[in-house]
């Protein structure tokens, strides 16, 4: 009997032993890539076609130098930093607004402009692509950030997500305290109730500017002139740069620069995404 | 009275809350929605006049061979990726959920294993590329020195530039930067069933598998079943993974076209534009999406249907409707 559980349980430990190694494992896996890219981006081009190594070497600003000769990566940083930041803001300021308007406003359009969210929310971005392409040509705005800018003010998913995080953590009895002591309708807006739904919008902020400044084929569709292109457009370019491939080592910076950015968002921020990802899976 | 006319001078607030979105959506989204449909009846190509020609794209796209080929390749790089991607994650869901090991580090790991999915594809396309080119990828030489330690020697596989091998690999790479989405939905499932019932299986002496069978699984389907449409929809629309990983030129490039790449063939490549096609075969791949919503709407019914005809079960949870 003794005996019987003492071997069941090195078993169980055994077994437990193992299970952490596979997940041990499957880590590595998820960021391996990652490591030999920074690795490889202190490698010169000879040396990393040659051998395998996971040591650092000191070719790191040779890399850069050779990399700026074809692309102008500050400028990319600087771009994406230009669109995504304002992008997101307006996402996160105006779909606070119109969530709270829709959800403690009554009026007749209110659920003509609901139902609108919803249809639009089951419909694929593609749909509209040529449309809004056409749309831009018309009105002058190709080659120029408004088209990426201007059209976060309506994020349909977002207002979803805020309007029912609204109903659940707004008391309308704070609304009407605040009309009450005659406090006005925006101000009432900006002082208490934006802060009451700030952990929402940043969790729904951080995930829009993740959104945006991974975006590829918006930009590449709208910006046509190598100064304007953002990050990612601009790292795609070097796919054609086929002496550039010749040198593996600018390659694999370039990469790792455009994923610092994420990378720094994500180390402060991931318990919101986690949150988000998780929320849209039970609450739907 | 007075009353209520102070509450309608306040209710009018919410349509100027309401204004500066509904202004943008009708410019930006609902027009080049309704204007893409329009310019799917007509003939325009780059530039000037656009000549209504009734349905005549739409049986262009029903009769391209391309189209369809397009479609068949977005399918057959999505249904790779999705059993990878829900497999794995429904492995680490059964580690983590587990009543007897109860595994540590759920927070951790969760973590790791979604990283991959911030990165931006355009430059996860670029890293792989690098990392799998067959002369001088770090991937090939790895391969080539486990190889060489057994003694055997290796004919560099040319994981970028084979057709035959090229959407596998882009499915692996796909189901790799998603399977961490997965798992956290997956397991954001779980967390959601209420612990009485673990607490009764435990009392009533129910081993772990009884548990995971019972309890567990029936509980998580419709989940399951939401990460696999949503992923479908995600997927039918794939463009930047393929599209970056093979270049045009490349002889492969016909076994990874998706349906996005050959909208964005007809759509905006220099000197093969036909926007009036382009926009029929987005709609196409639209009324397509929303076959497949219907189906998953369909699926949802019954599922719920059925659990209320057996008693026995435990009531299933609201999950995903909307959204």
């Amino acid at each position: 009997m003794q005996d019987q559980t003492m071997d069941s349980k090195t078993h169980d430990r055994l077994m437990k032993g193992l299970l952490y190694f596979a997940l041990g494992l499957l880590a590595v896996a998820s960021f391996f890539p990652f490591y030999l890219m920074i690795i490889n981006s202190t490698r010169t081009g000879v040396e990393i076609s040659r051998s395998f190594s996971v040591i650092p070497r000191g070719h790191l600003v040779e890399n850069y130098k050779q990399l700026i000769k074809y692309v102008d990566i500050p400028r990319g940083i600087f771009n994406s930093i230009l669109v995504s930041v304002p992008a997101t803001l307006l996402t996160a300021y105006f779909s606070a607004l119109t969530a709270y308007g829709l959800a403690f406003y009554k009026f007749k359009a209110n659920k003509v402009v609901f139902g609108a969210i919803l249809v639009f929310m089951m419909i694929p971005g593609q749909l509209s692509l040529i449309g809004f392409y056409q749309l831009c040509t018309k009105l002058h705005l190709v080659n120029t950030y408004i088209p990426l800018i201007v059209p976060a003010v309506a994020s349909p998913g977002t207002v979803f997500f805020l309007r029912q995080y609204a109903l659940s953590t707004v008391q309308t009895t704070l609304i009407e305290a605040a009309r009450i002591d005659g406090a006005p309708e925006l101000y009432t807006f900006h002082r208490i109730i934006f802060p009451i739904l700030s952990p929402g919008i940043a969790t729904m902020g951080i995930m829009t500017f993740i959104g945006n400044w991974n975006s590829y084929l918006l930009p590449m569709i709208i910006l046509n002139k190598t100064d304007k292109f953002t990050l990612p457009v601009m790292v795609s370019t070097l796919r054609s740069a086929t002496d550039l491939q010749q040198n593996q080592g600018a390659t694999y910076l370039a990469v790792a620069i455009s994923v610092i950015p994420i990378v720094l968002v994500f180390s402060f921020f991931s318990r919101y995404i986690i949150s988000s990802i998780s929320a849209g899976a039970v609450k739907g | 009275m007075g009353k209520q006319k102070r509450l309608n001078s306040y209710n009018r607030w919410g349509y100027a809350f309401v204004l500066p979105f509904t202004v943008v959506f009708l410019i930006f989204s609902v027009y080049p929605v309704l204007r893409t449909l329009h310019l799917s009846f007509t003939d325009l190509k780059v530039m000037g006049k656009a000549h209504w020609i009734g349905l005549a794209n739409y049986s262009r796209v029903i009769h391209d061979k391309f189209f369809w080929r397009a479609l068949w390749n977005t399918i057959r790089i999505w249904s790779v990726n999705i059993v990878l991607q829900l497999g794995l994650a429904f492995l680490l869901m059964m580690v983590f959920s587990d009543v007897k090991y109860k595994m540590k580090g759920l927070g951790f790991f969760r973590v790791v294993y979604y990283f991959p999915n911030l990165i931006a594809a355009t430059s996860v396309a670029f890293l792989f590329k690098t990392l799998l080119d067959w002369r001088y990828g770090s991937f090939n030489i790895i391969i080539s020195n486990i190889t060489k330690l057994f003694g055997a020697s290796y004919q560099p596989i040319d994981w970028i530039g084979n057709g035959n091998v090229v959407p596998y690999v882009i499915a692996v790479i796909q189901s790799w930067m998603w399977f961490g989405n997965s798992f956290i939905m997956l397991m954001a499932g779980v967390q959601g069933i209420p612990r009485d019932y673990y607490e009764a299986a435990a009392i009533d002496g129910a081993g772990r598998w009884t548990v995971f069978g019972r309890i567990t699984l029936p509980l998580l389907r419709p989940i399951m079943m939401y990460v696999a449409i949503t992923s479908l929809i995600g997927g039918l629309q794939m463009f930047d993974l393929p599209f970056l990983t093979v270049l045009p030129s490349a002889n492969a490039y016909g076994r990874v076209q998706t349906v996005m790449m050959y909208l964005y063939r007809f759509g905006f490549t220099a000197g093969s534009i036909n926007t009036g096609y382009a926009s029929a075969v987005a709609y196409m791949l639209f009324l397509i999406i929303l076959a497949v919503s219907l189906i998953q709407l369909y699926l949802f019914r019954d599922k719920d249907a059925r659990s209320e005809k057996s008693q026995r079960r435990p009531k299933q949870k609201a999950t995903s409707e909307g959204r």
